[in-house]
């Protein structure tokens, strides 16, 4: 059966609402002042650290966003870790306020449907946090030209964009989750919990247990243990598994494109570091190479989670 | 669906909501069951029924925003589930306890709305005010809709019905825990919709409110239509006589006269210069005429309306109390 007229009718008139209503929450300047302290502090402790080796770094600027200094981490570790909050933050009740409000039911008996509604709320919410991360990287970008006093090079500016769509492919997927979430929970509580234990199980609890699993799957050889080596069959499985995590995907991606010299991300074998000058930097078009895999990943559960919220959605009553 | 009832469909003008077998299940429960009728233009029809009977349900399919089991339900023509659009353009929806966003101003709610709808800027801007006059509510059009009571924002609901000159106005409990004035000003402007022709169909429990506005009514009982017809028609039906008229007044022969009155079924002598009729229409100026004719000096006349709430309890075996309670 094929519908009349276009499912995005209406999606600018939700997009430019739920963008300005994200804008102008209190719950967004929370998160945003949250996410730019920290970072700041990451980025101070790393601009101390670089302003000994200024000379000898063809990539100061993308060592802004990699070199940590105890006690904190790296700026895109800390990234990695409050993407998923704000964007959770966010998303937790995209769908149950309205729901609560009782507001679902007089905005959708106007001539717009549901998609217009969920891909509006959607594309409002990645928005925020791309214009939060924007402002994020050219911060660090005119801190560094301050305080580092060395202008960036094309390249460096590449594969810092490079980290920034990267950065809020990251965001879409944890977005896509919490959305989904609640789609399924009419309380916004429950959807802010489970999503908040998702995240932590996936960040905290999983890079602990997939060593384990793996382990279990392929034992490891003492013959390798003996040599101080993982065994090759423990260490892909472990990697495979480390992979459901989105937060392993942007970690991998992110040293694929902000360490130029980073050369693969599993287990290297002979024949990739034949003929290969050790330390020496990729082009920036095969560094995205090596990244594109895990960026593919991440856009791909961004899919899969956002059809889930999106078929559940369709198939909902709304009487609220 | 009685033969009464097709046949009283059938004489009505132009259909603008026919619903044939409309049935709603989940899983092997019908919540609506195959359920008939037919509301003309201009017309004032009432859901009735106890809570969980269906009237929601059947709103809810109407507009599309659930899936019909079976049968088929036709608005202004259009079928809900394949050209929703169409039906949404039209059709005006004011959900029982309507929400709004509350950190928005009313015309902010509305403007949304407007946006949603398609309106451009200026187009918006005019309809917004002329709607917000309507319902009385321009002086707190900058007011943030937290700051309102529910009277008000039932009115903000009928404003974004007006907004979107809606040829179908779905009002579903409208009056639900409003205090008597704010009833009143909201029965009032449901009154204003139906002088402009916009069709109103109207949920509610409160029996006395829907027989002050309503042409016709259903009456819903555990997901079907248990009776449909005005309050005359139910009320010959039910209580087998609609009006009840009594006639003081002196002169000869004015019983056979008041008898050989069209809808009259009895006449009954209480003295000699009082009579009381039965009638299924309101027959008082005839009655007057026929005093009059009677050379008789006509001393009093009144009539007992057909009361929803007898019809009601009668039909569904209920004590009369003012509102509707659940018979199942």
């Amino acid at each position: 059966m094929r519908r009349e007229g276009s499912a995005f009718q209406g999606v600018g008139a939700v997009f430019v609402k739920e963008l300005s209503d994200n804008i102008s929450s209190v719950r967004m300047l929370m998160l945003e002042l949250l996410i730019v302290l920290t970072a700041m502090a990451a980025l101070y402790e790393a601009i101390t650290a670089l302003r000994q080796n200024t000379a000898e770094d063809p990539f100061l600027l993308l060592r802004l966003f990699t070199v940590s200094q105890a006690p904190l981490p790296s700026f895109v570790a800390i990234l990695g870790f409050l993407i998923p909050l704000m964007a959770i933050g966010l998303g937790f009740d995209l769908i149950n306020s309205e729901h609560n409000r009782r507001t679902l039911s007089r905005i959708l008996a106007q001539p717009i449907y549901r998609d217009a509604l969920l891909l509006g709320k959607y594309l409002a919410g990645l928005a925020t946090i791309a214009i939060s991360l924007t402002a994020l990287w050219l911060l660090v970008i005119g801190l560094g030209l301050i305080f580092l006093g060395v202008p960036p090079g094309g390249e460096e500016i590449a594969r810092s964009l490079a980290f920034l769509v990267i950065a809020i492919f990251y965001a879409g997927v944890w977005l896509s989750l919490a959305m989904l979430l609640s789609i399924v929970f009419r309380s916004p509580a429950t959807a802010a919990l489970v999503a908040l234990g998702i995240w932590l199980f996936l960040t905290v609890l999983w890079p602990m247990l997939a060593p384990a699993i793996a382990q279990a799957i392929v034992p490891p050889d003492p013959r390798f243990a003996a040599l101080g080596l993982d065994t090759p069959g423990t260490a892909i499985w472990t990697q495979l598994l480390q992979r459901f995590s989105p937060n392993d995907l942007f970690g991998e991606a992110m040293l694929a494109v902000l360490s130029p010299t980073t050369r693969t991300l599993g287990p290297v074998f002979l024949d990739q570091i034949r003929g290969a000058v050790m330390g020496a930097p990729l082009p920036f078009g095969q560094s995205v190479m090596i990244a594109w895999p895990q960026t593919v990943g991440l856009i791909a559960c961004t899919i899969v989670l956002f059809v889930a919220g999106y078929v559940l959605f369709q198939r909902q009553e709304v009487r609220a | 669906m009685s033969e009464q009832q097709n046949n009283s469909a059938a004489k009505r003008p132009e259909a603008v909501i026919a619903a044939r077998d409309l049935t709603k299940r989940y899983g092997k429960t019908s919540v609506v069951d195959a359920i008939n009728f037919d509301i003309a233009k201009g017309e004032v029809f009432g859901l009735l029924g106890p809570n969980g009977a269906g009237k929601t349900t059947t709103i809810l399919m109407m507009l599309g925003l659930t899936e019909i089991s079976a049968g088929r339900v036709a608005v202004l023509g259009f079928d809900p589930a394949r050209q929703p659009l169409q039906v949404k353009r039209r059709v005006g929806y004011l959900p029982d306890a309507v929400g709004f966003y509350d950190h928005l101003t009313a015309v902010e709610n509305l403007a949304y709305a407007a946006k949603l709808m398609g309106l451009g800027m200026a187009e918006r801007s005019r309809r917004i005010a002329a709607a917000l006059t309507r319902v009385r509510l321009l002086d707190v059009a900058d007011k943030r809709v937290a700051t309102f009571s529910r009277g008000m924002r039932q009115r903000l609901g009928l404003a974004e019905i007006i907004v979107k000159r809606a040829e179908i106005a779905i009002l579903d409990e409208p009056t639900s825990g409003l205090d008597p004035q704010a009833t009143i000003e909201f029965l009032d402007l449901i009154r204003e919709l139906k002088a402009e022709g916009v069709t109103v169909l109207l949920s509610s429990h409160m029996l006395d409110q829907v027989q002050r506005v309503c042409d016709r009514v259903a009456l819903f009982r555990a997901g079907k239509i248990a009776m449909m017809g005005s309050v005359a028609e139910l009320s010959v039906q039910v209580l087998g006589a609609g009006f009840v008229v009594e006639v003081e007044a002196d002169g000869a022969g004015i019983a056979r006269r008041l008898a050989a009155i069209p809808g009259v079924g009895n006449v009954e002598t209480l003295a000699d210069d009082r009579f009381r009729m039965t009638a299924d229409r309101d027959v008082r100026a005839d009655a007057a005429r026929a005093v009059v004719a009677a050379n008789g000096a006509l001393r009093r006349l009144s009539v007992d309306e057909p009361s929803l709430e007898a019809i009601y309890a009668r039909c569904f075996q209920v004590p009369q109390s003012g509102g509707v309670r659940d018979a199942a």
